[in-house]
């Protein structure tokens, strides 16, 4: 268990998008299984910094609070998690909050992930249908146990924080929007729109841009084979430049 | 929706993904099998000079010899490189939040690329330009005479590692890219085989730079 009275949480904060960020310190009495929101309640009661000054309340996200949802991600000492999964005890008495930075920041640790949506919109991650009769498709058991792995994404961005290929230089569509083009070209009617999502990828900031760091595995909170996903991509693609050779 | 097979569809794929793919594809053919030709040639230096020179004579009797120099290896390399330099700019490390085995892999990768490009670079116009400007014979004795100097030999080693590491660790990479090795056993497998091939060249290499001495 902890050895320590005080948790020491610092904050990046910022008032607005175009305003410049700043940093403030909070001192909280130790209570045991706090997690980070619970942290960020307990300065919301009275937002006051450590040498006692009153400032604004702090603006975050929380939704589910199980791990679910994935509106409270944010950068953790140094590394992007959510919030509500992740445990003052396990992390010890100084902790770093700060918003993630791959996405615009609306106010301190609230970034907009809209992006995320239009990345997916990109590669047509749906099933489309316009026959609405008759009994649907049946899906094997091991196929509906490999795709249900690949469906738990939250889009809380954690896999495109951690990838060193997105930044200001570089808008790759990032490894979360491959994954659902793995996801929906697995699914038997889904697989209709199978060439149009791989075309997506092929297009400027798409698949190619991955360069393999493999961080995005190991971040993603629902343990979704993200790297995995890339590669069995790159396999289809790779399949259908020999089938443009064989023509 | 098109056919993957007609030419429309091909038109639709963007330059940037072709430059990408040529890039991961020009690192394994012919620069890799370059590597592997010019390791296994230099590696006659362990038989003595004798059997050196006479492996470089007879690359250097090989028909169109300019030709094929400049068609599989400068031009490849050029390729390779410039794209290289274009594809290490657009990334953004980040070792010191992310510490893991394959984010220190990508970042090495882009460090020794940049070492084996100043390495090639000195390399080539140690021998082959100064051999075409003035006539310098490449020979056991040449190349005595180049790692005589303690600062040029272990600038030699250095270069030789970052090769060796760049090309095992970007043949594990073309075999993501292009779908080789999905699962994480193959992935391993990969990692492994070609790790040992970069440390066999490695060694061999720098046994060939010792005799040299």
């Amino acid at each position: 268990m902890a050895k320590f009275d005080t948790i020491i949480i610092k904050v990046k904060r910022q008032q607005r998008r175009e305003t410049k960020p700043y940093g403030e310190e909070f001192h909280l009495p130790y209570r045991p299984y706090m997690n980070i929101i619970s942290c960020l309640q307990e300065i919301q009661k009275n937002p006051k910094t450590f040498d006692g000054r009153r400032t604004s309340p702090i603006a975050w996200e929380q939704s589910c609070l199980e791990e679910i949802c994935g509106s409270c991600t944010m950068v953790i000492n140094g590394r992007v998690r959510q919030a509500c999964s992740t445990l003052v005890d396990k992390i010890g008495p100084v902790i770093t909050l700060e918003p993630m930075t791959k996405f615009p920041v609306l106010r301190d640790l609230v970034v907009n992930r809209k992006v995320i949506f239009e990345r997916f919109k990109q590669v047509k991650a749906w099933v489309e249908t316009n026959q609405t009769s008759g009994p649907g498709t049946q899906i094997a058991p091991e196929l509906a146990e490999k795709r249900y792995h690949l469906s738990k994404c939250m889009t809380c961005g954690c896999c495109m924080e951690a990838c060193p290929q997105i930044n200001e230089r570089s808008d790759f569509i990032g490894p979360a929007a491959i994954n659902q083009v793995r996801l929906f070209n697995t699914h038997p009617i889904g697989a209709k729109l199978k060439e149009n999502r791989l075309l997506a990828l092929m297009q400027g900031g798409g698949i190619e841009d991955c360069g393999n760091a493999q961080n995005c595995v190991k971040v993603c909170p629902k343990g979704i084979p993200l790297v995995t996903s890339i590669i069995e991509t790159n396999r289809e693609i790779s399949l259908g430049l020999i089938g443009l050779l064989k023509k | 929706m098109d056919d993957v097979r007609s030419t429309k569809y091909m038109a639709k794929i963007s330059s940037s993904f072709i430059l990408k793919r040529l890039h991961s594809l020009s690192g394994v053919f012919p620069i890799g099998f370059f590597l592997l030709e010019h390791m296994l040639s230099n590696s006659l230096i362990l038989f003595g000079a004798e059997a050196y020179n006479r492996q470089i004579h007879f690359l250097q009797s090989l028909p169109f010899v300019v030709f094929m120099e400049l068609t599989f290896i400068a031009l490849p390399i050029l390729y390779h490189a410039g794209y290289g330099i274009f594809v290490t700019l657009s990334g953004r490390t980040n070792l010191s939040s992310y510490p893991f085995t394959q984010n220190y892999l990508y970042t090495l990768q882009r460090i020794t690329g940049v070492i084996a490009l100043i390495y090639i670079a000195v390399h080539t116009y140690e021998t082959r330009i100064v051999n075409a400007m003035y006539g310098t014979e490449v020979s056991f004795a040449r190349m005595q005479e180049i790692v005589a100097n303690p600062v040029m030999f272990w600038f030699y080693v250095i270069g030789l590692a970052a090769i060796c590491f760049h090309f095992a660790n970007g043949i594990w990479g073309f075999c993501v890219s292009w779908g080789l090795a999905v699962s994480e056993k193959a992935q391993r497998n990969v990692g492994i085989g070609f790790g040992t091939l970069g440390l066999l060249i490695f060694i061999v290499g720098t046994a060939s730079l010792v005799k040299l001495l």
